[in-house]
């Protein structure tokens, strides 16, 4: 295909844009619309689950060691431990590291001061690869013997394994809905240009066109409003989230909620958009276009 | 070069179009397809630039067999064969250059091409004075003549006119056939299609009649009967 071909099917695209002003504008706010809600759903995905990452890092269960075992059985038992499915880590904490971690942990109000360590007893801390299984886990802990007792934070880990399901589920009906969406009005501007243009259409057509040739123009258009809808939507996200996460950082003095700069998911967030626009830029015009090319 | 062998085209069970059409047209010669109405002839016209396929028989043109030509290659077919409507089919928000410049451009021709080619197309059917004109701003003979400059700008090997005087005065009607017999002269093979009795035999060329759906006369004497 020569050059100046590529020029003048650029050039038709963008005058269809402008043929149906209003139409093409209408096209691209419900695109920003539905890809600045796209877009938030991700970037909460994105914190949620670096969130959850962090909480099954620190989520340990403590197993306590029968304290009739001698120091060595006691350490024997994190062989075991460590042969169990889904453990991910197992750590030795002896009856005398336990007391000088507490007594530093409550220095102040002196609680464990003067406190013997026979008290207490051995302990492993085991952390799990994957937390949906500890129920499972730790009842294969207690079967191992010399294990007196567990504690274990199952509501916790399971509150929030359920959270990010069920948000990793809506947010992809969310996804898919509003795409859906997007793609049925940037399909349906790009018909009114083919309505509009049907004349044309069939003339090129008796004369020789290919169909490509007659589609391209109607695919620019499609992809123009695509990108431009992708674009401006990236834009706003990222105010948005800024202005977001600063508003909620400056509350939110527990630091309960840590969110990631927007700067940090700048390519990621990039990647979602731009294939968000060209998907439904170019998938709308051409599904468009088929129904009108069967002359 | 047209040559149909017995040639069917029946619409839906009951309507036989043509019920057996034959007939052979050279490259580079001048024919009228006469007939009353009704009996095929716009049939014909859809068969030779593949918008229909022939029920059975054997339709070939410019070395096209249309009978099992393939989807993709009906653009190339239709670049070998010039239309002219009897309703013109101008694009009415195109200015006379633009709608012929549009058809070269369809076709994939540059700019500097169609600059050239243009102007000239439009000076052979007498229209160079009115290039920045709309269709509606034009006499029915001018649409005419913007019409087969449409038809002619991408150099067709065939052109085929359906009623092209349909609605014309006999003056107009006899300069547009000059003007198609002058396209001829230059080597592109031409069919008319026409009811006008007159006007055929002022020219006396070939005539091809046919009546439901089948050739009822064929020769060089110029004569329409039917
Ligand atoms: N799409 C169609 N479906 C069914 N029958 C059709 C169709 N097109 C044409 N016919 C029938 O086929 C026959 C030939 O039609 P055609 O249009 O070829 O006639 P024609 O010679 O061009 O007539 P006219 O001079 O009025 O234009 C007619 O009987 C017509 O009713
Ligand atoms: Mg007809």
């Amino acid at each position: 295909m020569k050059i100046n071909n590529l020029g003048y099917l650029m050039k038709e695209g963008i005058r269809g844009i402008f043929l149906h002003g209003f139409m093409s504008f209408a096209a691209v706010c419900v695109t920003v619309a539905c890809l600045l809600i796209v877009g938030t759903f991700s970037s909460l995905m994105y914190n949620l689950n670096i969130i959850v990452e962090d909480l099954n890092k620190t989520n340990e269960i403590v197993v306590y060691v029968d304290e009739t075992l001698s120091d060595a059985e006691a350490r024997s038992i994190g062989t075991q431990l460590n042969r169990i499915e889904n453990v991910h880590n197992c750590v030795f904490v002896s009856r005398e590291e336990a007391l000088e971690n507490f007594v530093a942990d409550y220095a102040e109000r002196g609680t464990f001061n003067g406190v013997d360590a026979s008290y207490l007893r051995h302990r492993f801390v085991v952390t799990l690869e994957d937390n949906h299984l500890m129920e499972d886990t730790t009842a294969a802990i207690r079967s191992v013997s010399g294990v007196a007792d567990i504690s274990a934070a199952y509501e916790l880990a399971e509150g929030f394994s359920a959270l990010q399901d069920i948000l990793r589920l809506a947010s992809i009906v969310i996804i898919v809905v509003l795409l859906v969406v997007s793609l049925l009005i940037i399909s349906n501007t790009v018909k009114l240009a083919m309505y509009d243009r049907r004349d044309e259409i069939a003339v090129m057509k008796m004369v020789g066109a290919t169909n490509s040739f007659i589609r391209l123009p109607f695919v620019v258009e499609g992809f123009v409003l695509g990108m431009l809808g992708a674009g401006l939507a990236f834009l706003l996200e990222w105010l948005m989230y800024d202005a977001l996460s600063s508003r909620i950082a400056a509350i939110d003095t527990l630091k309960l909620f840590n969110f990631v700069p927007f700067r940090e998911m700048v390519w990621p967030m990039v990647a979602t958009f731009a294939a968000a626009g060209i998907f439904v830029g170019i998938v709308g015009s051409w599904t468009s276009i088929r129904k009108f090319m069967d002359v | 070069m047209i040559e149909f062998t017995n040639v069917v085209k029946s619409y839906s069970v009951g309507t036989h179009a043509l019920r057996g059409v034959s007939m052979q047209i050279e490259d580079g010669e001048f024919a009228f397809l006469v007939g009353p109405s009704g009996s095929g002839k716009s049939t014909i016209i859809k068969l030779i630039t593949g918008e229909l396929k022939p029920t059975s028989g054997m339709v070939h043109v410019n070395g096209y067999s249309l009978e099992r030509i393939r989807k993709r290659e009906i653009p190339y077919l239709r670049r070998t064969v010039g239309v002219v409507f009897q309703d013109f089919r101008l694009i009415e928000s195109k200015t006379v250059y633009e709608n012929v410049a549009f058809v070269m451009r369809a076709i994939g021709a540059g700019t500097k091409e169609i600059r050239d080619r243009v102007p000239y197309i439009l000076e052979l059917v007498g229209l160079e004075t009115k290039s920045r004109r709309h269709p509606t701003e034009l006499s029915g003979g001018e649409q005419q003549r913007l019409a087969i400059a449409r038809a002619l700008v991408n150099n067709p090997s065939t052109i085929i006119a359906d009623e092209p005087t349909g609605n014309l005065d006999p003056d107009r009607s006899l300069e547009i056939m000059s003007l198609l017999q002058e396209i001829n002269n230059l080597g592109t093979t031409m069919l008319v299609v026409t009811h006008e009795k007159d006007l055929v035999e002022r020219f006396s060329k070939r005539v091809i009649a046919i009546n439901e759906g089948l050739v009822v006369h064929d020769g060089m004497d110029g004569y329409y009967r039917i």
